[in-house]
């Protein structure tokens, strides 16, 4: 029998995959990203599983809205990166600190 | 219990590609394990039960974000095998730090899911309205606010990625609307006299 726990579980470990790929490559901001992504999958389904499990739907419609704002995170981050890469040739994060007023 | 086979099948699925989403060297194979755990994650939605949820995440992740990406990284022309110094030095730390983050919030949720919250033991079962119904129900009458909320939070993301990566080269003559519309006779035409066998200076 598959229950709340179950989903909970992988959840949690997902986050922390998310959490780990943005310690171990702090360099790359892409992979950056993609960790974020993944850490909002991880509340995603936290979310959807609570809302199924007790029988509410709202869950799933505040899961779609964290949906929508993960979509537009990660189209003003890519823009944020294309522009960087444009003026600096590269996407190293050490450099971002250049940024700065 | 084939319900079980398709909950751990997917689950370590999820879990695997997203391990390698932050470990492999290429970021284009990283963009691929992402799109391979979303379609997992869409697929564990499917066991619960919230269908809608989990076409919306093919849809909007693997359709829109992974690609995206993929555009991202493909078009970057950068050296990543520099940007992945620093990967072993990380490594004991951040797994250290992960693996009490992950003991820890599964403890919390065991704990909450077992003794806090009220039955939740099975999952919801929709009688005579579907998953969608339930939520289109829902969503364009008490949330409807939240609904358009939403759809200005996109708009404004695409006009921020828009204005962010638009560049106006010099040197490129674009369309002036104001002088097009502010065109006379008078301004537009010349009479000039010509006399025979002459011509014209210019």
């Amino acid at each position: 029998m598959i229950g709340l726990t179950h989903y909970l579980a992988v959840a949690a470990i997902l986050f922390t995959i998310g959490v780990f790929g943005i310690f171990v490559n702090r360099k790359n901001i892409i992979v950056i990203l993609m960790s974020i992504e993944l850490i909002l999958l991880a509340v995603n389904i936290n979310l959807v599983a609570f809302s199924v499990y007790l029988h509410d739907v709202v869950g799933q419609i505040y899961a779609m809205f964290v949906l929508t704002v993960a979509a537009a995170e990660a189209a003003v981050g890519l823009a944020i990166l294309v522009t960087f890469f444009r003026n600096r040739g590269d996407i190293s994060v050490d450099d971002v600190s250049m940024m700065k007023g | 219990m084939a319900l079980a086979i398709a909950f751990y099948l997917l689950a370590a699925v999820t879990v695997g590609a997203g391990f390698g989403v932050v470990s492999s060297r290429n970021p284009v194979h990283s963009v691929l394990f992402l799109i391979l755990s979303f379609f997992s994650a869409a697929g564990l939605f499917v066991t619960m039960g919230a269908e809608f949820l989990a076409m919306l995440l093919v849809v909007v992740y693997v359709g829109a974000v992974a690609v995206l990406f993929l555009f991202v990284v493909m078009m970057l022309d950068v050296d990543f095998a520099a940007l992945r110094q620093g990967f072993a030095r990380y490594m004991p730390l951040g797994g250290l730090v992960a693996g009490i983050l992950a003991i820890e919030m599964i403890v919390v949720a065991t704990a909450v899911a077992t003794g806090g919250t009220p039955k939740a033991d099975t999952p919801q079962v929709y009688g005579d309205v579907s998953n969608i119904e339930a939520i289109g129900r829902v969503l364009y009458t008490d949330y409807v606010y939240f609904f358009q909320a939403a759809g200005l939070v996109l708009l404004v993301a695409m006009i921020g990625a828009i204005v962010l990566t638009l560049r106006h080269k010099p040197g490129v003559r674009r369309q002036v609307i104001v002088d097009q519309v502010a065109r006379t006779p008078k301004t537009g035409m010349r009479v000039v006299q010509i006399k025979p066998g002459q011509g014209i200076d210019q």
